[in-house]
């Protein structure tokens, strides 16, 4: 079991409200992301989640059980830190084994849980190095075995994989997503990244300011964001917003078209524009473009051969417009 | 881009490097070389050949009781190092791990007394040691040597904490470790280094002190220092016996300074350089 729920949870830092007052249902099972700029509270949130800060307003309940005032320990969640956190006079071993030592365990089932743990994890090689002796990949899933042998009710990550390379990044995003499906424990999962909350999430919750700005599924996200901050955050390239005259003909005060919903030709459309940048991907090409609405990002196939300077015609896929309200919130229909 | 250096601004810069060296060590060259002079040949103006008597060791040995002092030394030193570093380790640990507003002022103002002329509070600590019956014992100079010696204590240890991150010790929490195995299994052995260093330097600073071993006692718990100042006595100053006292006094801790100076420097250096 690993439900956890948040009930009017706020987070006072001295003068600075970073978390004004959050209410969130976590089920037992869900992989969830919270994602956001720096400085949005999401690992402070986490954070209180775990016990490591403690809460100035609010619940928080684990299975139904209130443990607000309970220390990271009691709470039986697992965390694996940005930098590792690893104990670094340890060998692996060792520092796979720590929670289980701190709980008192035999060391006959101590041993057979590290060895476990360490054949999931591809670690078995290396139990009796020090954490210093590893490469950044093994490190984080020494980190990963650490709070794998607890058997957690939940697991919080915190930026687990800010520190990688983009390859390795990759392939970590699918060894956690995997575990995840393996151990159908409930995850927690902070990012700054917005590809890596699309593709391991079942549910996302968009933070900006301490606020919770949209709770979703990735393509509810994606295809219905509440306001402008959610349709600016989720989508890479970002979505295009335009103003003025077209906005206005539609109804809204913003329109949202994501650069995969404008077609592109040579020879006609809604508006005209020159390509400044293109950027040729092979699989994708995105342009940037300079029209009569302001500056369009536009995501075309791979094969189109626009170049910088091209005149093009462009034309926005009004079934996937999305319009927003003065106040920035979407219009529904 | 790295820096070309010729091996003629090598040998340039390590023919500077040596005679800075010497001229920094020479006073203890010169009264290890004057110890094994006699006394004429003490005051009669500057030379490096010692004509080769043992004579001021032996009667150094057999005149003063070289033992006591020695003993006092080291009783005072380790004394006030255990006791400053039981202060100090929870001390830091509370400014580095759980710092509050005025935590910066604390240190500063811990510092600042280290700044002050020691003379300028000798006469109210006197007359309290005079008052509470420490002058002249060992337990009111390793007392005082604690004192004067713990914000330079709390402040290497400090510094070395800090360079601890913070997420290993949540780490140890989430992990179900109590503050005290928290500081049994992770904080000391990750920070032995800087322990040990401090503790080093705390004992060779103990071991030098001069001002207020000197003061606060005369006999039964004068250490090294005190036993080197009385052979400048009013009965005459005794060149080469006060350079044997003071090469026995600083042999211990040259030696050990010698075999633990890697430690020393790493320690000193910790933070700077990563």
């Amino acid at each position: 079991m690993g439900s956890i729920t948040l009930k009017k949870v706020s987070k006072v830092f001295g003068e600075a409200k970073v978390i004004p007052s959050i209410d969130l249902e976590i089920n037992d099972g869900e992989f969830v992301v919270f994602v956001g700029p720096s400085g949005c509270g999401k690992s402070t949130l986490l954070r209180l989640i775990a016990g490591l800060e403690d809460v100035s307003g609010g619940q928080i309940l684990i299975d139904g059980k209130d443990v607000t005032e309970n220390a990271p320990a009691q709470r039986g969640l697992a965390m694996v830190f940005q930098s590792y956190a690893l104990y670094p006079h340890m060998s692996v071993r060792k520092n796979i084994a720590f929670p289980l030592k701190m709980a008192k365990m035999e060391q006959s089932a101590i041993d057979k849980k590290v060895e476990d743990a360490a054949k999931v994890l591809n670690l078995t090689d290396y139990l009796e190095r020090r954490p210093g002796q590893l490469s950044g990949g093994q490190r984080q899933r020494v980190a990963i075995g650490r709070a794998i042998v607890r058997e957690p009710s939940a697991f919080l990550f915190d930026e687990p994989l800010s520190n990688l390379d983009a390859a390795l990044r990759g392939t970590m995003r699918l060894e956690i997503s995997e575990l995840h499906q393996q151990l159908k424990t409930t995850m927690v999962y902070v990012t700054h990244d917005q590809v890596e909350a699309m593709t391991m999430a079942d549910k996302i919750v968009v933070l900006n300011r301490g606020n919770i700005e949209q709770v979703g599924s990735p393509l509810d996200l994606y295809n219905t964001p509440r306001n402008l901050f959610v349709a600016g955050f989720i989508g890479s390239p970002r979505m295009n917003m335009i103003e003025g005259a077209y906005a206005q003909s539609k109804g809204a005060k913003t329109a949202g078209i994501r650069p995969e919903h404008i077609g592109i030709s040579r020879d006609s459309g809604l508006w005209t524009g020159t390509v400044t940048v293109a950027e040729h991907l092979g699989s994708d090409t995105f342009l940037h473009i300079n029209s009569e609405v302001g500056t369009l990002n536009v995501r075309t196939n791979g094969e189109l051969g626009f170049h910088h300077g091209d005149k093009v015609f462009l034309t926005p896929d009004e079934n996937k417009l999305h319009r927003f309200d003065d106040k920035g919130l979407r219009i529904a229909g | 881009m790295a820096r070309k250096t010729t091996t003629q601004s090598k040998i340039v810069w390590t023919v500077i490097a040596w005679v800075v060296a010497l001229v920094i060590f020479f006073p203890i060259l010169y009264a290890v070389i004057t110890s094994f002079k006699t006394e004429p040949e003490a005051i009669d103006g500057f030379s490096l050949i010692p004509s080769g008597t043992f004579e001021n060791y032996i009667t150094v040995q057999t005149q003063r009781d070289y033992f006591k002092p020695f003993m006092n030394s080291v009783v005072l030193s380790i004394g006030s190092t255990i006791l400053a570093l039981i202060f100090a380790i929870p001390a830091a640990w509370a400014m580095a791990f759980a710092p509050t507003k005025r935590t910066k002022d604390v240190l500063m103002w811990m510092l600042s007394t280290k700044m002050m002329p020691a003379v300028a509070v000798l006469l109210p600590i006197y007359i309290l040691f005079r008052n509470f019956g420490l002058l002249d014992t060992r337990i009111g100079l390793t007392i005082m040597l604690t004192l004067i010696n713990l914000p330079i204590v709390v402040w290497m240890l400090y510094t070395y904490f800090r360079e601890i991150p913070g997420e290993i010790l949540e780490a140890a929490r989430m992990d179900g470790a109590s503050l005290w195995k928290e500081i049994v299994y992770v904080l000391t052995p990750m920070a032995v280094p800087g322990i040990a260093s401090t503790l080093l330097l705390n004992i060779i600073l103990a071991w030098n002190e001069a001002f207020w071993t000197i003061q606060l006692s005369t006999t039964n718990a004068a250490p090294l220092t005190a036993f080197i100042a009385s052979f400048s006595s009013p009965q005459g100053l005794f060149w080469a016996k006060l350079s044997a006292a003071s090469t026995m006094a600083i042999a211990p801790i040259l030696i050990l300074g010698w075999f633990s100076q890697k430690q020393l420097v790493r320690g000193l250096t910790f933070g700077a350089v990563k």
